[in-house]
């Protein structure tokens, strides 16, 4: 497809608030699904005839079961808090990815069809219609958020655009309005397992080969096995981690650190997908039939341990909708048959689910792996905090555990490491831009203007610290950075799995079998 | 009774009225509607108690604001805080009687108003001079704050120039109208003004944006607590529709048996 000409936004000293654009990002938005995406997922294949009753009545369900639609609809008194909050609006300057504004799409016909002053004084309050125009709006605006949840961080009451966002595309979906990339991908994930269509014997090769290609390089018999029955650890990562660049280098840092602390573990070919595409399209039901793979993959595996890889939003719905989904976790009423039919399976000493971070942390605290720091000599770093990690779950149970936990893997293994500016990382980080559904090439302008504060903070770095490599945990984030990178003239291979920082410098031995042989091979190694 | 004094006692208890059942049935909408993922945002608190704070810091502090935007946090400060002192002092009109002692201690709380107002101002010139906050802004914004520099402007004329009103007959309306033994009122237009808009304000409370202030308790990124691995969360919808569909979700699933 001709991609459509923009201008690659500028990188300033410190990052402006640009004067307002009206209209510049209008446009078609993301190509729309078809009946072939649309029907197995239950949403029609085309817009309906009625399509204007059913937004609405489906307005007034989401708002029903959702506390968050509901509140944060009321209480926006429109103080202009997050007005500058957006890297779409700061890369864009289009005011209606203001989050406000982007929001008001919604609240506005919310307005005018579900309160007492948007029914008798539209103009008064700003109640509009949902029109056609409207409903273009939605789609095109709806699909310049990334979820990334900034603007809830300094909104004084948490209004989520995230929330909205993903309601106005479920309303979307059922008027027959889908997005081909999200809906494509889902159809995929929830019959083959993973978003790449990726069947058992093409993953077992797969695999495979990066057995033999490791083995190779390293020397060891690192495994990378697949449906294991009796496993103790089920690996739930992004498929991505299996062919894409720089990811597959993770995935082969969490083999070796499995290898070296000597436990079995397994990834499944049924539940062979982290990514949960169904959260970007608002779905509680779509996202819940992803999940349920991933609690049949553990009962079916008989594994006392669920991990997670390198994935943001991944991450936020294992740690956070998981167990409500699907009951992967703990906690469960002992009237709770569902839950407690995989939780009294699972061991719980340790966290369920558990991040690769979590794992490797844990590993580096009680001294169980051992580096050559010097490997990763040649590199400065310094940590992207993704968006869904960072401000939509924890890690370790400490507070603030996800934004510690990251960096103490990688000055275990790296020497050099420099944070970015504090308003650009952390809870205020910037997204990548590719987030949220957004990460398909029909959407690449917004993709790229959204990364220019995050590019910004990141000039900066390399300026004034000679940063060169980029460290990250989340596929959506390696994948975007590897195409945006370049066009602000970083070099694109600066991106990392955190895990290939780990790989580079682990020092793999012997495989053990035991937390004892460990301890003792570790001994005799330092005398 | 003057039929002005009639009027005005009406439009209290019906704008009272209006306000109470209006908040009632928004408040028990907000907790009605259950909260089906956990979604808290960072930074997030692991505990009951660590949210409670939270809270408190929020809504005494609005310490997101803070992050956020020192000028919007430092007028909605001013005009909030100024508010609360300015609402506690009016306390005054409507206990019948002679006051607490506590009472002499709130005198200075009449210069709170000018915070108010200030704040206020500061807010309007914002909504007005900020290209962001105009583009976001619809009619009612302006009128509201419009409303509430009347109302506050009003208040500073009474108190503090020489167009008093007979504060002993204020509190012989407002008391009356607490003890249902009604008298008649001031007429002064800045003092009719004063109290027809807080009637109009409360009476717009529940179907405005001032749904603000219940709405902050209500909100689920800033109440709820950061433990979703810990106990499992799940709404009566999500947990009847697992049981009910708990064998058709299996059968939507392709290869599963």
């Amino acid at each position: 497809m001709a991609a459509k000409e923009f201008d690659i936004p500028k990188l300033p000293t410190y990052i402006e608030i640009p004067e307002l654009n009206p209209g510049v990002m209008e446009g078609e938005g993301p190509f729309k699904s078809s009946e072939e995406f649309q029907n197995p997922l239950g949403f029609p294949g085309e817009k309906v005839d009625n399509w204007q009753e059913v937004a609405i009545a489906k307005m007034g369900e989401l708002k029903s079961k959702y506390r968050s639609v509901q509140v944060f609809l009321d209480s926006c008194v429109k103080c202009g808090a997050c007005t500058d909050k957006c890297h779409y609006f700061l890369g864009s300057s289009d005011p209606k990815n203001m989050p406000v504004a982007r929001q008001d799409l919604f609240r506005s016909v919310y307005r005018r069809h579900f309160t007492f002053a948007g029914k008798y004084f539209p103009k008064l309050v700003g109640a509009k219609e949902l029109d056609d125009d409207m409903l273009d709006d939605w789609y095109n605006y709806f699909h310049q958020c990334s979820q990334c949840r900034r603007c809830s961080v300094f909104c004084p009451y948490g209004i989520d655009t995230a929330e909205i966002s993903m309601a106005a595309r479920e309303v979307l979906d059922t008027v027959g309005l889908g997005q081909k990339y999200c809906n494509q991908i889902l159809g995929k994930a929830l019959t083959v397992g993973n978003n790449l269509g990726l069947p058992e014997p093409a993953l077992k090769d797969t695999l495979l080969d990066l057995e033999e290609e490791v083995e190779e390089d390293f020397e060891a018999p690192v495994k990378y096995p697949l449906d294991v029955k009796g496993s103790e650890i089920l690996l739930i990562t992004p498929s991505a981690d299996f062919f894409a660049e720089p990811h597959i280098d993770g995935l082969i840092g969490y083999g070796k650190v499995f290898y070296q602390d000597g436990v079995s573990w397994t990834l499944s070919s049924y539940a062979s997908e982290g990514a949960n595409f169904g959260m970007f399209i608002g779905s509680y039901d779509v996202m819940r039939k992803a999940a349920l793979r991933i609690r049949k993959a553990a009962l079916d595996l008989e594994v006392s341990r669920v991990m997670v890889g390198e994935c943001g939003h991944a991450w936020r719905v294992a740690y956070s909708f998981w167990n409500t989904l699907s009951g992967v976790g703990a906690g469960a009423d002992s009237s709770d048959e569902y839950a407690a039919k995989l939780q009294n399976q699972l061991d719980h000493r340790y966290p369920q689910p558990q991040h690769i971070i979590e794992y490797t942390y844990d590993l580096i605290q009680r001294d169980k792996l051992e580096f050559d720091k010097s490997e990763n000599d040649d590199r400065t770093v310094t940590f992207h905090d993704s968006c869904n990690v960072a401000r939509a779950t924890n890690m370790g149970g400490i507070e603030g555990g996800q934004f510690i936990l990251p960096r103490e893997v990688i000055k275990a293994v790296c020497n050099n490491y420099v944070d970015m500016e504090r308003s650009t990382i952390k809870e205020s980080t910037f997204c990548c831009g590719g987030g949220g559904g957004l990460l398909t090439d029909d959407l690449m302008e917004i993709r790229v203007k959204g990364a220019m504060p995050r590019m910004q903070a990141l000039k900066e770095v390399e300026k004034n610290n000679g940063v060169d490599t980029l460290a990250a945990i989340c596929a959506i984030c390696k994948s975007q950075f590897t195409k945006v990178l370049p066009k602000f003239d970083f070099d694109p291979y600066m991106i990392v799995s955190v895990h290939q920082l780990v790989s580079n410098a682990i020092v793999l031995d012997k495989p053990q079998t035991d937390a004892t042989d460990a301890e003792e091979a570790q001994e005799a190694e330092t005398e | 009774m003057s039929t002005l004094s009639i009027i005005f006692t009406a439009l209290f208890y019906i704008s009272l009225f209006v306000f109470i059942v209006g908040m009632g049935k928004k408040i028990y909408q907000f907790w009605i509607t259950p909260a089906p993922l956990k979604i808290p945002t960072a930074p997030t608190q692991l505990t009951q108690t660590g949210v409670v704070f939270r809270m408190i810091r929020e809504v005494t502090l609005f310490e997101s604001l803070f992050r956020s935007n020192k000028w919007i946090w430092l007028f909605g400060f001013l005009f909030h805080f100024g508010l609360l002192l300015v609402l506690v002092r009016h306390l005054r009109y409507f206990i019948p009687g002679d006051l607490p002692e506590i009472f002499l201690l709130m005198q200075p709380f009449k210069y709170a108003a000018f915070a108010m107002v200030i704040g206020l101002a500061g807010l309007l010139a914002r909504r007005i001079f900020v290209p962001r906050i105009r583009y976001i802004s619809a009619p009612s914004d302006y009128l509201m704050l419009l409303m509430l520099i009347v109302i506050g402007v009003s208040g500073v004329v009474m108190t503090f120039t020489d167009n008093h009103t007979d504060v002993m007959a204020v509190k012989a309306f407002a008391s009356g109208l607490v003890t249902f033994d009604w008298a008649n009122l001031p007429t002064e237009i800045h003092f009719l003004v004063h109290l027809f808009l807080v009637f109009v304000l409360l009476a717009v409370f529940p179907i405005s944006k001032l749904l603000h202030v219940p709405g902050v308790f209500f909100s689920p990124t800033r109440n709820q607590v950061d433990d979703a691995r810990k106990k499992r969360h799940i709404s009566p919808w999500a947990l009847q529709q697992e049981k009910e569909h708990a064998v058709k979700l299996e059968q939507t699933l392709g290869k599963d048996e």
